[in-house]
């Protein structure tokens, strides 16, 4: 959103500027493009309980999307979302359904709020620890993270011995019941969870637009030496991105476990290819610095509709895995050529400038 | 000696080379003689090294023509112009640092046994053949990244040695050569001038050149001031010929009073890792209003005096007082708030975040003086803020929310100067502020130096401009092998006294070298 429309603004005078402000909101396009496609040719695809259906679905990847488009404009990447989600999922269910054994005859029970606040706690905590690896121990993004993807999987699956918590009901004297409300509950007709979609990508924009650790986010990944030249904490961004980076992946445990009201410690894998798939699609560039919350959520819509509604047309699963592929090289393809234009574009201006 | 006998090898007749808005080269027309040492000398960015690139194929020629023995001859790329038997030693080391020794030699035009692969023993020992003839004393199968920064210049040497040049360019060969590696690299080129190989000889120590040189060229702005054999002329001439007589425009000093002392370094240490240090116990006071200009060649330690000033060597140590108050916190942000700012050397690298549009980079640095509430950036301060800054700067920028990458060289180091400026610091640190940009600009930036040290800012400015220290500085300071080597009233101070000090820390080492050797 700050980067686009910054630049929108430039005057569209001849073709080049033309065919550049169509490439600019491709993601518009395809999102466009899915649906029109889809209201065609698959049955009951605009129906409001389909629309409403695919929205969950969307939502789950949206979050993780969010978190990973901060981390990969300051120029890292985030691979441990997935496990993450299996972790937190595992925390709320765990503490729901067992509480915490405090080894002295007692076991200690937390009410909702309380259970999701402690989960989304173990989320950040997740994220600062590969935000400390990151930026006091220098280890590369991809590698650090990839640790605590395995390290986090292990320890969801610890957690309950591979076993599933099954029936997060709770117990009405315990004041543990009530956490299916955020995976199935409604608030004027809306799920809770796009609600929550929608607050948390309303603060996000915001942050990137109008809060200057925003800015900073997007200075660091454009030049992390300038940055630290203009006074910037750098490693205080990068701690950021992560730590929001595993608060939106507990998001996603939580509601899953309330949807299913049940947790599995198996959820969430490969999530992060997903997120990843949808930033990218929503135009944030792998080399850092680019990249806006809005582009990113529709990203994640156009994937989301892309593989709900081949299922709706009966393709086989394994053909929608093709698609998807070809779709994410077309958008980054795409992406380059307009990276390309643009140059030339702002070259032609200098040089009409004299 | 038979200089007289030097026939021309190559030619460059004419040529311009014209960069995205700068003219690196004008209209140069030079012979390089066979046999000979062709010295080539100007201050930064006169463009000596891109004539030199031209010659190595690295870049064509916008105009004019190369003739290579009278012949009009083409580089498409630098395997082109070593085709034809011409190898460069660029200034900034062109090496595999994860490569041994004789692979770097090597590279590209390996020794091969057919389908057996790569002859690595024929490599080493014809590496180690060329490596004996520079007495390097490095063994072939060493890594590059394991050897010191003067090695590594020596195998650069080497392996331009082992193309059987027949015009071999030195762009500063002996920047981090000691005193012994230097004398050992002068004897080698001794032998090439006996084999009759040409070479051209790029160097700021004049009195390297007036030791080895036998033709001269002097550069300015891109055109050539001044061709001489040089056993006809004296140091005093090639600066004459270096600075010129037409006066740039320089902003004339506005008479203002010095205000108290705003700045203070104590002892700053920089160790360099190689051993010793790039900046030597360093102390310098600046007082209100005052300009401190320090003149430097390359490698002299400015920049990294700057950097340990602001805060980005964590291992530095000294003591640094703004306004008498001592700063004690070594980072970055905290040293900016507590009223420094520096203008980095290098503006693409350094200075800029090129994805970001011009009105961010400038407030990049102070946004917290617009944030509302604690955390919302208030759009109407900030874009006042911006537009009050473009102003005072003449930035031409026709929207400030264009990327920052859409202006002139010029304009970018406005920017970059406007981002030090919105943190309101009471010390200015400006690394090389002229470097790159056109000659309005320059005008701008340094009448803006002007104004800002009449309003009683305390600015220290390097530069590699002779002219430039002498016309904008109220002292100027001289930096040699990470040390002031002396400090002049802009009264005191001539050309030749500031040449002098400016490689004087190079003498005392070497001195104390030679004597740690007998």
């Amino acid at each position: 959103m700050t980067t686009a429309t910054a630049t929108e603004k430039a005057p569209a005078a001849d073709g080049g500027s033309i065919l550049l402000t169509l490439m600019k909101l491709r993601t518009f396009i395809a999102l466009f493009a899915v649906i029109a496609f889809f209201s065609i040719f698959a049955p009951n695809f605009l129906s409001a309980a389909n629309i409403i259906l695919m929205s969950k679905h969307v939502a789950l990847n949206a979050f993780l999307a969010m978190g990973m488009t901060f981390v990969i404009i300051t120029g890292g990447i985030d691979l441990s979302v997935g496990s993450i989600v299996g972790l937190c999922g595992m925390v709320a269910g765990g503490l729901i359904l067992n509480g915490i054994d405090l080894q002295i005859g007692y076991t200690m029970y937390f009410n909702v709020v309380e259970v999701c606040l402690i989960t989304l706690f173990v989320g950040v905590v997740i994220g600062a620890i590969n935000g400390l690896l990151i930026t006091k121990l220098n280890v590369a993004p991809f590698i650090a993270t990839l640790g605590t993807l395995y390290v986090a999987r292990g320890f969801a699956l610890l957690s309950s011995d591979g076993q599933t918590f099954p029936n997060l009901i709770g117990k009405e004297e315990l004041a543990t019941t009530g956490f299916g409300f955020l995976g199935s509950g409604r608030i004027i007709g809306l799920p809770v969870s796009i609600w929550i979609l929608i607050v948390v990508a309303l603060a996000a924009a915001y942050v990137a637009k109008y809060v200057p650790i925003g800015r900073q986010i997007f200075a660091v990944g454009g030049n992390e030496r300038a940055a630290r030249m203009s006074g910037i904490r750098v490693d205080r961004v990068k701690m950021f991105v992560y730590m929001f980076s595993g608060f939106c992946a507990a998001i996603v445990g939580i509601v899953i476990s309330s949807e299913l009201m049940a947790s599995h410690p198996a959820t969430g894998n490969s999530f992060e290819l997903n997120a990843i798939a949808a930033a990218v699609l929503g135009g944030t560039s792998m080399s850092g610095g680019r990249g806006t919350i809005g582009g990113t959520i529709i990203g994640a819509f156009v994937i989301g509709i892309l593989s709900d509604g081949l299922v709706m047309m009966g393709v086989s699963s394994f053909w929608q895995m093709v698609i998807k592929g070809i779709v994410i090289i077309v958008a980054v393809v795409v992406d380059q050529a307009q990276r390309r234009l643009q140059q030339q574009v702002t070259l032609m201006q200098l040089a009409k400038k004299g | 000696m038979a200089a007289e006998t030097h026939d021309t090898i190559l030619k460059l007749d004419d040529v311009t080379k014209v960069y995205s808005g700068i003219v690196a080269v004008k209209h140069a027309s030079l012979e390089l003689k066979r046999g000979a040492v062709n010295v080539l000398v100007g201050e930064n960015g006169a463009g000596k090294s891109t004539l030199m690139r031209m010659i190595a194929g690295v870049e064509k020629p916008s105009l004019g023509r190369i003739l290579l023995e009278g012949k009009e001859v083409e580089f498409n790329s630098p395997a082109d112009a070593q085709k034809h038997g011409i190898g460069m030693v660029f200034q900034e080391l062109n090496l595999f640092g994860n490569l041994s020794v004789a692979e770097n030699i090597f590279a590209t035009r390996e020794i091969t046994r057919g389908l057996r692969g790569i002859d690595h023993k024929a490599q080493v020992e014809k590496a180690n053949q060329f490596l004996d003839k520079l007495d390097a004393g490095i063994s072939a199968e060493t890594m590059v990244e394991d050897l010191p920064i003067g090695q590594q210049q020596l195998v650069e040497i080497a392996k331009a040695i082992s193309l059987d040049t027949r015009i071999l360019i030195l762009d500063e060969p002996t920047s981090a050569l000691s005193a012994a590696e230097v004398d050992i690299l002068f004897k080698v080129i001794g032998e090439l001038k006996a084999q009759g190989v040409a070479i051209v000889y790029i160097s700021h120590r004049l009195e390297e050149l007036m030791r080895i040189g036998d033709y001269i060229t002097v550069l300015r702005d891109g055109q050539i001031t001044g061709q001489a054999m040089v056993r006809d002329i004296d140091t005093k001439w090639i600066v004459r010929s270096m600075i010129g007589s037409d006066a740039k425009d320089f902003a004339k000093s506005l008479d203002h009073k010095l205000g108290a002392e705003a700045f203070r370094s104590e002892d700053i240490c920089l160790p360099r890792k190689t051993g010793g240090f790039a900046v030597d116990h360093l102390s310098i006071s600046v007082r209100a209003g005052e300009v401190l200009g320090i003149y430097g060649l390359m490698g002299a330690g400015r920049s990294e005096f700057f950097e340990c000033v602001i805060g980005q060597y964590a291992h530095s140590t000294g003591r640094i007082f703004v306004a008498g108050e001592e700063i004690i916190a070594k980072d970055t942000s905290t040293r900016i708030r507590k009223g420094l700012a520096l203008i980095p050397e290098d503006r693409q690298r350094e200075g800029l975040v090129q994805v970001l549009s011009i009105a961010a980079n400038l407030t990049l640095a102070s946004l917290e003086k617009f944030v509302k509430a604690g955390f919302h950036i208030s759009g109407d301060r900030e874009r006042s803020a911006i537009a009050e800054s473009i102003r005072n700067l003449s930035i031409k920028a026709p929207n400030p929310d264009f990327d920052v990458t859409s202006m002139s060289g010029g304009n970018q180091q406005k920017v970059v100067i406007g981002k030090a400026l919105m943190t309101n610091p009471k010390v200015l640190l400006m690394d090389e502020p002229s470097r790159g940009i056109d000659v309005g600009a320059k005008a701008d930036v340094f009448r803006t130096m002007r104004r800002l040290a009449s309003e009683g800012l305390a600015i220290l400015f390097s530069t590699s401009d002779l002219e430039e220290v002498m016309a904008l500085s109220d002292r100027i300071a001289v930096m040699s092998n990470g040390k002031v080597t002396t400090i002049l009233d802009r009264a005191d101070a001539t050309e030749e006294l500031i040449v002098k000090a400016a490689s004087e820390g190079h003498k005392s080492a070497e001195h104390k070298t030679t004597g740690e050797l007998a």
